[in-house]
């Protein structure tokens, strides 16, 4: 890693360390004052994410110092996890075994290599083309053609989300943008931080003054209150965050709309999926949050586009 | 047991529970009953894979998982010298033989001395693995004549769901999904209470932990 990218990423780095800081303070404050005995579940549940995300920066922050290796290890491990929660929710039978053998020890594997050694023409093309039609090929040879249809659509849904679509937050260092050779990790970072702050500041401004519910069924805690303050908090720190980025300061702020934008229609969608299936939580391996896609269903939707925006306006192919 | 056996046991032992985590993602649900309470009891659960009792052990406080041992049929068991060392090293087994004709003592009375050393036990009431689409096959007799001489032993229904999926018949590489293993509040023999009444009553309980009854 060149010396002025390790620099800047040590810069963000020791920046989301100071935010974590400053979050426990008032964690700690608020729990002395309000849920001394652990009572109030509000505050015991912040605290608890406080601390996940404590653990979460940690990981993270080694991933980005280990370069590409590191941060395609870590979002193969998030797949993992994801697809894992994902198909326990879905209709696959005992004769999707070797189906879903496929797509974790096949599939899953193959996409991450592909992005490992930068070939765009085929990992941007291999779960959409060539996964999507020899898949259901493998159920199909199990003879069980009840719920067909449902069984290969849910796995395939499951592949894109959790596989597809995460798998283009460490391809982001694959992108070839002139003049900004070697700083794909900090692109990355800048996805991550945007989406991420963006979830927590819709959800703090949705506690502070929401009022007007946007989904009232899917999920009852959005609030248009909420959307809009933390959209706009999280732009304007995105447009703050632009020496990170090859965008200047008047495109960070637009492609931080617009990642804030697809986060929150995704974290919309994942809850439908929920509701349907009559869960509250994907899973509960990330105390206070639920499950892997809970945590990652904004950078799920936003990452393939901010990935595609990219490299349209800025890349070279 | 020699020195080298139990050293050679405890990684082993950790190797296998962080396998079925990593595979399963395994929670414990707690519903009826304190994980840490004292006392031995018997967990009896629904069986539907080889790695039933891995997981139930998997999610125990580790205290209690040194003092809970799976009754295992003995056949399977002594089959090999790894599954042999894995079965008597790791879980301690407590091995029935599973025909009548080449039993030596009375599994009932077998299970009784291990609860009355102190140990806790699993067993699986069924006898066999239900590898078709009924949710719980008819309870074995074992079940009730252990609770009448043991009266107060604790029996507490645990069940484990999903692992069917993990792990289906037939197949030879587990698939990873989320399981989830849930303990219920304990069971015992009333004092009128018949051998098919119990048994019926102990299938109810174990029936009505399932997350998703429809699922099976």
């Amino acid at each position: 890693m060149m010396p002025d990218v390790m620099r800047d990423l040590l810069t963000v780095i020791a920046g989301i360390g100071g935010v974590l800081v400053v979050a426990s303070a008032i964690g700690f404050v608020l729990q002395r004052r309000f849920s001394p005995d652990g009572g109030n579940a509000a505050i015991e549940n912040l605290n608890d994410r406080i601390r996940a995300w404590w653990v979460m920066a940690i990981i993270l922050s080694i991933a980005f110092l280990g370069g590409q290796n590191g941060v395609i290890l870590l979002f193969a491990i998030c797949s993992f996890a994801a697809l894992r929660e994902f198909m326990t929710l879905t209709n696959a039978t005992r004769a999707d075994h070797r189906t879903l053998a496929a797509a974790f020890f096949v599939v899953l594997p193959v996409q991450y290599y592909l992005v490992w050694i930068d070939w765009y023409g085929l990992y941007s093309i291999f779960i959409p083309v060539y996964v999507f039609l020899l898949l259901p090929v493998v159920s199909a040879l199990s003879g069980v053609t009840r719920n067909f249809l449902v069984r290969v659509a849910e796995m395939q849904w499951a592949l894109m989300i959790c596989v597809f679509c995460v798998s283009h937050v460490p391809a982001l260092m694959d992108l070839n943008i002139p003049g900004y050779q070697g700083r794909g990790v900090l692109l990355l970072a800048f996805l991550v931080i945007v989406v991420q702050l963006s979830d927590v500041l819709q959800y703090v401004w949705g506690k502070l003054i929401g009022r007007r519910k946007i989904a009232p069924v899917l999920s009852p805690s959005k609030t248009v209150e909420g959307f809009v303050g933390g959209a706009l908090s999280a732009t304007l720190i995105g447009a703050g965050l632009w020496w990170m980025t090859p965008f200047g300061p008047v495109g960070a702020a637009m492609m931080s709309l617009l990642i804030t934008v697809m986060g929150f229609l995704g974290g919309l969608v994942m809850s439908a999926i929920k509701r349907d299936r009559g869960v509250k939580d994907w899973g509960h391996t990330i105390a206070g949050h639920g499950g892997f896609i809970d945590r990652l269903d904004s950078v799920i939707f936003s990452a393939p586009i901010f990935f595609h925006v990219t490299r349209y306006v800025w890349g070279v192919a | 047991m020699s020195l080298l056996r139990q050293f050679a046991a405890r990684p082993l032992s950790w190797g296998i529970t962080a396998f079925a985590r990593l595979l399963t993602a395994v929670q414990p649900v707690w519903q009826g009953i304190d994980p840490l309470a004292g006392r031995p009891r018997v967990y009896f659960a629904n069986h539907v894979s080889h790695g039933d009792f891995v997981l139930i052990w998997a999610v125990l406080p580790p205290r209690r998982r040194e003092m809970t041992r799976p009754v295992a049929g003995a056949d399977y068991w002594r089959k090999g010298r790894l599954r042999r060392f894995v079965g008597e090293a790791v879980f301690r087994s407590l091995l029935i033989e599973r025909d009548p004709n080449g039993r030596s003592g009375d599994p009932v009375g077998q299970m009784a001395v291990a609860l009355d050393g102190g140990d806790s036990l699993i067993l699986f009431p069924e006898g066999t693995r239900n590898l078709g689409d009924e949710p719980l096959l008819d309870f074995k007799s074992g079940l009730y004549w252990l609770a009448k001489a043991r009266p107060e032993v604790d029996f507490v229904p645990v069940w484990i769901d999903n692992l069917n999926r993990v792990l289906p018949k037939g197949a030879v590489i587990p698939v990873p999904l989320m399981c989830r293993v849930t303990f219920g509040a304990p069971l015992h023999l009333g004092a009128e209470e018949g051998k098919e009444e119990f048994l019926t009553r102990a299938q109810n309980a174990l029936l009505d932990l399932r997350p998703r009854p429809e699922a099976g």
